[in-house]
């Protein structure tokens, strides 16, 4: 590093706390960084001022990263995952079921289904769940995409693969009335108890839907 | 650090950090309470299941600066038949949402508590077409901003009472009328609502009169409020 960063004091003209107090460009990375989910003013200014202590080609190499992924990464134009072709690699993979999609609602939930190796279909990335106090309704998921795709294609079945709390299951069923008139087979993921845990600590509801979920067992 | 005992309705969740909630509740002695629930994220977290929105819990809380951190929750209701049902989830948003604006952190708010779970056992049990409406102008009432019914709301005539307008907060008669119009049986309604014969109206079948109170209550409310109910608004409906 060649020059310290000059940090100036709070003065009285300055804006409430931690707003406008330090040099133009660290105010600005601050702005910025403070923007990023989960990261507050007080986690945005410590960023910062790592960032400044780092060596240069380390924060460089960050900022790379980040332009390389705005320019090289765009969305799937079938199924809305992360892609870096006009299709992801699932979808322009020709061993992959193209008659069975899996509706989740983030890109990152592919990632978790596909650690299982158990499903071998094609997804759809909904873009989140429907969340009406935070203003999430139908239109703003990506469910009129779902429709074309589902009149365009041969799909037999839609498994919704929504997170188990009250915005995924309130989505699963907004689906599956949306799909009924389809004629196409809709499945929703079983909830349950997690492997390894134990009964006692279960919660009623996750209990009660897995006593509603329950399978016959070969004797 | 000191903690506390209180009963609560989650009214909504939002992410933290890597596996973390912070969850907002109302509950009757410490009003909106703000509290971290630590891994909640997890399919393991003895929290999972039991600090979904619309849950009646009891729990246990540190008491922190800003947030404070639950310890231990046992649910009194998960309300299933509204979870269950697409129909009734609307309505149950827009309450939660209401309240969420209302209520004010640590200012007891036993009232508005009371009518929340009730409103919401009531939803869970069954269908009841007055009941958001009702449940909204209640929830004016024990702010004390309730809307004037008995009379004019404007020159204090006893009727008839032809019109609701919000910003002069209440029915008016016909020569101080101004708002929207409204019939007969909605003011009777709404009457009954406020005037103790809640559980006589909250059996009225589906009518104009109460699609009519809905939409004035929630005309009432986000006049009080300043600002959009969104869940009211953006109700899911497949059909
Ligand atoms: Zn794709
Ligand atoms: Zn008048």
């Amino acid at each position: 590093m060649t020059a310290r960063p000059d940090i100036p004091s709070r003065t009285k003209t300055a804006l409430p706390a931690d707003h406008a107090v330090f040099a133009g460009p660290i105010q600005a990375l601050v702005d910025e960084l403070s923007r990023l989910p989960g990261v507050g003013p007080k986690s945005a200014q410590r960023i910062a001022f790592h960032l400044l202590e780092v060596p240069k080609e380390e924060a460089v190499r960050l900022a790379a990263a980040i332009g390389e992924v705005k320019d090289r990464i765009r969305l799937c134009e079938r199924c809305f995952n992360v892609a870096e072709n006009e299709l992801c690699t699932i979808c322009a993979d020709s061993r992959r079921d193209q008659t069975v999609v899996c509706v989740v609602e983030d890109p990152r939930d592919i990632v978790a289904v596909e650690r299982t190796r158990e499903f071998h279909g094609t997804y759809h990335v909904l873009g989140g769940a429907l969340n009406p106090i935070e203003g999430i309704g139908p239109e703003q998921l990506r469910v009129r995409d779902l429709l074309e795709r589902l009149s365009d294609h041969n799909i037999v079945e839609v498994i919704l693969c929504t997170n188990p709390n009250l915005e995924g299951e309130a989505t699963a069923m907004y689906l599956a009335r949306l799909l009924a008139p389809l004629g196409i087979k809709v499945t929703r993921i079983a909830s349950g108890l997690p492997v390894g845990g134990d009964l006692e600590y279960a919660d009623e509801l996750t209990l009660g839907r897995a006593l509603l979920g329950r399978r016959e067992v070969a004797g | 650090m000191a903690t506390f005992k209180d009963e609560g309705v989650v009214l909504r969740t939002m992410k933290l950090g890597e596996a973390d909630r912070i969850v907002t509740f109302v509950t009757p002695e410490h009003g909106k309470v703000r509290a971290v629930a630590k891994g909640i994220r997890k399919a393991r977290s003895k929290f999972a299941g039991r600090l979904e929105p619309m849950t009646h819990v009891s729990m246990m809380c540190w008491k922190g600066r800003e947030l404070d951190v639950v310890t231990q929750v046992e649910v009194i209701d998960h309300f299933r038949g509204i979870r269950e049902d697409l129909d009734r989830m609307p309505a149950a948003f827009t309450m939660l949402e209401a309240v969420d604006h209302i209520v004010v952190e640590r200012q007891p708010a036993d009232g508005v508590f009371r009518a929340l779970t009730g409103g919401l056992r009531t939803l869970s049990e069954g269908t009841g077409p007055a009941l958001l409406g009702a449940f909204l102008l209640r929830l004016l009432a024990l702010e004390g901003v309730g809307p004037v019914v008995d009379s004019c709301a404007s020159c204090g005539a006893d009727g008839p009472l032809v019109a609701f307008d919000e910003h002069v907060g209440g029915f008016l008669c016909r020569s101080c009328r101004s708002g929207r119009p409204v019939a007969p049986d909605t003011v009777a309604l709404v009457r009954q609502i406020l005037g103790g014969q809640l559980r006589a109206a909250l059996t009225a079948p589906p009518s104009r009169a109460t699609a009519e109170v809905e939409r004035l209550a929630t005309a009432a409310i986000e006049y009080h409020l300043d600002r959009r109910l969104r869940s009211a608004h953006l109700a899911p409906d497949g059909r």
